[in-house]
């Protein structure tokens, strides 16, 4: 799908894959992450753990879902974080839970992605009615507290698998992207690429995805990855509160069997400082993330550490002693 | 100003389609809820009955649109219904009991978070470059990502559990009766703390990192430079001309924030037992108490409007280019 | 209206009748990016006399803008002063700190922006702004502050009942003049303009430049006003300063200039802009573009565009030579016939 397109500044989204263009692109990309501290913690956490929820047996040989008799444990050599009300090892359901989680943000993040994307795209390349009517929805959404919402309609659905959520945090997650996506494609409307392409008479579908999407490629993965964010706090907090299917295994069932047990009262406080820690310490991968595109995107808000204000300096001082010498 | 006009007007379109979401959910889920409501009313006197079906609209008798309208009605008038799992009193009475909690410890602590958040935030895009300035970003991005309830818990266990200096459970101690004492308050501010820290450690991140980046943007403007060349002193020129104008896109953020601030309270009156609305829904929700639910989820929409509107007066207020715009 | 020449360095110019207002020596401004140092500005010195309209001009990106910011300190990072003195009532503002800078701002010095659009507070009505100045410098009696705003208002033609307008309110050649207005508070001895009139339509321009002539008729401030509007400052100007690529290439008398424009790129310049009631010429642009000042070239920086360039052109930067009242920065002009 190579189809040039001439002023969009973003040759990583036109170029063939192997051209020397894509290829400078992606040494672009890891020299940014590896520079911005930021980034570079974010994707470091990420990368792990993705390697956990590919490789939990590598970490624990225990099935996190099989009861013992040995209740309320507290941490020992054989159960690292001990075991909760069925006797079920916490360690195996921490790093179990990993694979449920991380497939709930990704799954989360693309959907609603997708969704506010055709939504926000149509609404504003339609114009006219549609686009009112579709505004209409958006802003409501926007505007009804999400989360009751989210409560009462799982409380409508009681044992919501992991699908059902996925549907339901969807279905209430998109409309801030898509209001965001609007205004970008609105802006980009007019442009002349645009005009030239329907002219060639191009029909609207082709236009909006070969011509507009290469141009929104940083809010939209913006958008995967704060929607990927809003899915593990919404989520587990919806866990946390029972109304998810607290069979499943997850961080936040975790946490929902320790509050039900009174975990804090007696002590066990292992149960709940690391399912805890795992669901911000994800959640903080993808913020960070999301925080250095912001900044590599945008260079003024890139922070001047002292270090750099002094290399400056140093540099002014060199030029100035060179030039002095010049010309005396 | 025709521009708060338009704005209220679209809100009370909002409220319609909450009370039509309302009505119409219970009857498109799978499951057939109504049906469940109808099974469980067996324990209640005939009155209450009604009442119940009349505040959910339920009228065997009547078509789907007749007892939407008269549903509408019903709710315009304020009659909510009697709640199932709480003896049968009404709706209005036990929302009226925990909304007051609520909007204490949620308003108190949002507005702490706010005022603390942009000055923070304002204070270090003002020196740039400072270790301060380096140092915060890092810290706020990841305050924000941190779950309400695990805050919450946290708290609970370092100044509870283990130093055991401040209470974690309720709003006031077990077995007082609320009064308008010193002593009384002086419980409810000490019962107040964690749950507050909490929704502040939380949502204040949002507001430096927000503030932050726009005063950033703000300070390259001609009119700040202008400022300096007027001879105006430092903090005339960060408050009265950079931060006057920083602010504005925070508080058409504050509107958008408050979906995260609202189930943040939810969560935090849910780990300490705080006697809220939010709290409220969640027993409800257990007890499968729909009339409490469907209350309480308008209440909290009727809030978070008002909230909204009240942010847009005050961006009118604060920005004169909205007020002719209209 | 004889003035003081600038430069008196090589001893061919007359002494000056009064002390300049404004002494510029050697003033150099760095944008220290990550990528590098960009020198903006390199070592450019001048004088501005009491009551004279210095018209600055050249190409986007030559350092005009900067060189103002420079004058009058108030450029923002990554920019900085790298070099040069800045000598203004005998005090060289370089060196003063913020507090001792605010003291002479707008009191002696002030400044008008290219877009008042973008450098008047959209929050602030025109009357709250001017107030502010006023406060800054010591004013605190409400009826001194009302009567000079409604003065300097006055003084541009704005009826004063737009002391509670707002910015957007305002129409683009009334914000402009505002500006002036606010300029003259203090009826400093000196404004520094970048710019004013290119947000303006034609007849606008023209308006603007007629009173801001009046206002230095009437209140003898001395102008430094940046453009790059050839046509505007010929009528409106003493003295032309021509800049590229950071550095003087011309400065002496209007007239002079336009008639016999020394310098080559002068030259290239008039050659650009043909005249509505001479005869009839070849339009000609200069080929080539201005040099990265990432890496200025070592010799003379107009030498790869330079139709007259010779040899020595590249490797030397010439020094400034005085010819018939202007100074010169090119060899064509050195009549020792070896370097300096």
């Amino acid at each position: 799908m190579a189809i040039p397109v001439t002023t969009t500044g973003l040759p990583e989204s036109t170029a063939a894959i192997g051209s020397p263009l894509r290829r400078n692109a992606l040494h672009r990309i890891t020299k940014a992450i590896r520079t911005n501290r930021k980034a570079t913690i974010g994707v470091v956490l990420m990368a792990v753990f993705v390697f956990v929820a590919l490789f939990p047996g590598a970490l624990t040989r225990r099935d996190p879902s099989t009861a013992t008799t040995l209740v309320f444990a507290h941490p020992s050599a054989a159960h690292w974080l001990g075991t909760d009300n069925l006797g079920r090892d916490v360690y195996a359901q921490v790093i179990d839970g990993t694979r449920n989680v991380l497939l709930l943000a990704i799954a989360v993040g693309l959907l609603t992605t997708v969704v506010a994307m055709l939504i926000g795209v149509a609404a504003a390349y339609l114009g006219g009615v549609s686009d009112s009517v579709l505004n209409f929805v958006t802003d409501v959404l926007l505007v009804i507290p999400i989360f009751p919402l989210l409560i009462i309609i799982a409380a409508y659905l009681p044992n919501a698998g992991n699908y059902v959520l996925i549907v339901v945090l969807t279905f209430t997650g998109w409309s801030y992207t898509a209001r965001q996506l609007r205004s970008q494609a609105l802006s980009l409307r007019n442009r002349d690429f645009l005009l030239a392409a329907r002219v060639r008479g191009e029909r609207p579908l082709y236009i909006i995805i070969v011509e507009i999407l290469p141009t929104m490629t940083s809010l939209l993965l913006a958008s995967f990855l704060n929607n990927a964010l809003y899915a593990v706090l919404a989520g587990s907090g919806l866990q946390f509160i029972g109304l998810g299917n607290s069979n499943n295994v997850s961080w936040g069932t975790t946490l929902y069997w320790a509050q039900q047990n009174n975990a804090l009262g007696t002590g066990l406080y292992a149960w709940v400082i690391v399912p805890g820690a795992c669901i911000a310490l994800l959640g903080a991968a993808f913020a960070f993330i999301n925080y250095a595109f912001d900044e590599i995107g945008n260079p003024a808000l890139r922070p001047l550490t002292a270090a750099k204000v002094r290399k400056a300096a140093e540099a002014t001082t060199k030029r100035r002693l060179a030039r002095g010498a010049r010309a005396s | 100003m025709r521009f708060i006009i338009r704005r209220a007007g679209f809100f009370l379109l909002t409220l319609w389609a909450a009370l039509s979401l309302n009505f119409f959910l219970p009857r498109i889920m799978p499951g057939n809820p109504i049906n469940n409501i109808i099974s469980k009313l067996h324990n209640v006197t005939p009155a209450q009955e009604r009442a119940i079906e009349h505040a959910l609209g339920i009228n065997n008798k009547a078509s789907i649109w007749q007892q939407y309208l008269s549903y509408l009605g019903n709710t315009v008038q304020g009659k909510l219904g009697l709640s199932v799992g709480n003896g049968g009193e009404p709706v209005s009475q036990l929302i009226r009991q925990a909304l007051p909690w609520t909007l204490g410890l949620v308003g108190i602590a949002t507005i702490l978070a706010f005022i603390i958040g942009t000055s923070i935030g304002a204070i270090a895009a003002w020196r740039r470059g400072s270790r301060l300035d380096g140092a915060l970003p890092p810290l706020f991005v990841f305050t924000t990502a941190i779950p309400f309830f695990w805050v919450g818990m946290m708290l609970i266990l370092i100044f509870a559990s283990v130093l055991g200096v401040l209470p974690s459970y309720g709003a006031y101690a077990l077995g007082t009766t609320p009064s308008f004492s010193i002593a009384f308050i002086g419980q409810v501010l000490e019962y107040a703390i964690l749950p507050a820290l909490t929704l502040l450690i939380t949502s204040i991140g949002g507001w430096v990192l927000t503030m932050r980046n726009t005063m950033v943007t703000t300070l390259t403007e001609d009119y700040v430079r202008m400022a300096r060349a007027k001879g105006l002193s430092s903090s005339k020129i960060m408050v009265g001309y950079a931060a006057r104008n920083a602010i504005l896109p925070n508080l058409t953020g504050f509107a958008m924030s408050l979906g995260f601030v609202v189930s943040g309270a939810i969560l935090v009156e849910y780990v300490f037992n705080y006697p809220g609305v939010g709290n409220m829904l969640l027993t409800a929700v257990n007890n499968v108490d729909y009339p409490l639910m469907q209350g309480l989820f308008l209440i909290i929409t009727v809030c978070v409007l008002v909230a909204i509107l009240l942010s847009d007066i005050a961006t009118a207020i604060l920005d004169p280019r909205t007020r002719t715009a209209g | 209206m004889a003035h003081a020449l600038a430069d008196d360095q090589s001893g061919l110019a007359s002494p000056p009748r009064r002390e300049p207002v404004l002494e510029i020596r050697d003033l150099s401004v760095e944008y220290v990016l990550e990528s590098g140092i960009v020198g903006a500005v390199d070592a450019v010195s001048f004088d501005v006399a009491p009551g004279e309209f210095l018209a600055i001009v050249g190409e986007s990106g030559c350092g005009k803008s900067t060189l103002l910011f420079g004058i009058s300190q108030l450029l923002n990072p990554p920019a900085e002063i790298s070099g040069g003195s800045v000598q203004f009532h005998g005090r060289n503002l370089v060196q003063l700190t913020e507090r001792e800078l605010a003291a002479v701002r707008w009191k002696d010095m002030s400044v008008v922006m290219q877009s008042a659009m973008n450098a008047l507070n959209p929050v602030q009505s025109v009357g709250a702004q001017l107030k502010d100045a006023m406060r800054a410098h010591g004013m605190t009696s409400k009826s001194e502050i009302l009567q000079r705003s409604v003065e300097v208002l006055s003084m541009v033609g704005i009826d004063p009942v737009h002391l509670k307008s707002y910015p957007h309110q305002l129409s683009g050649g009334m914000r402009q003049r505002s500006m002036i207005a606010m300029a003259m508070l203090f009826t400093p001895e000196l404004i520094i303009m970048d710019e004013p009139t290119s947000a303006l339509d034609v007849v606008a321009q023209r308006s603007l430049m007629a009173q801001i002539k009046d206002l230095q008729r009437e209140y003898h401030f001395a102008v430094i006003f940046v453009t790059h509007d050839m046509s505007l400052v010929r009528h409106f100007s003493d003295r032309l300063m021509v800049m590229y690529a950071g550095q003087v290439s011309e400065v002496g008398p209007t007239q002079q200039l336009f008639d016999h424009p020394h310098h080559p790129y002068t030259a290239g310049l008039m050659d650009a802009f043909p005249s509505i009631r001479g005869p009839r010429v070849q339009l000609t642009g200069i080929p080539g573009s201005p040099p990265n000042l990432a890496r200025p070239p070592s010799g003379c920086r107009f030498s790869p565009r330079c139709p007259k360039v010779m040899a020595r052109c590249e490797t030397d930067p010439p020094p400034d030579y005085q010819v018939e009242g202007t100074s010169v920065r090119c060899f064509l002009y050195d009549v020792t016939g070896g370097s300096q």
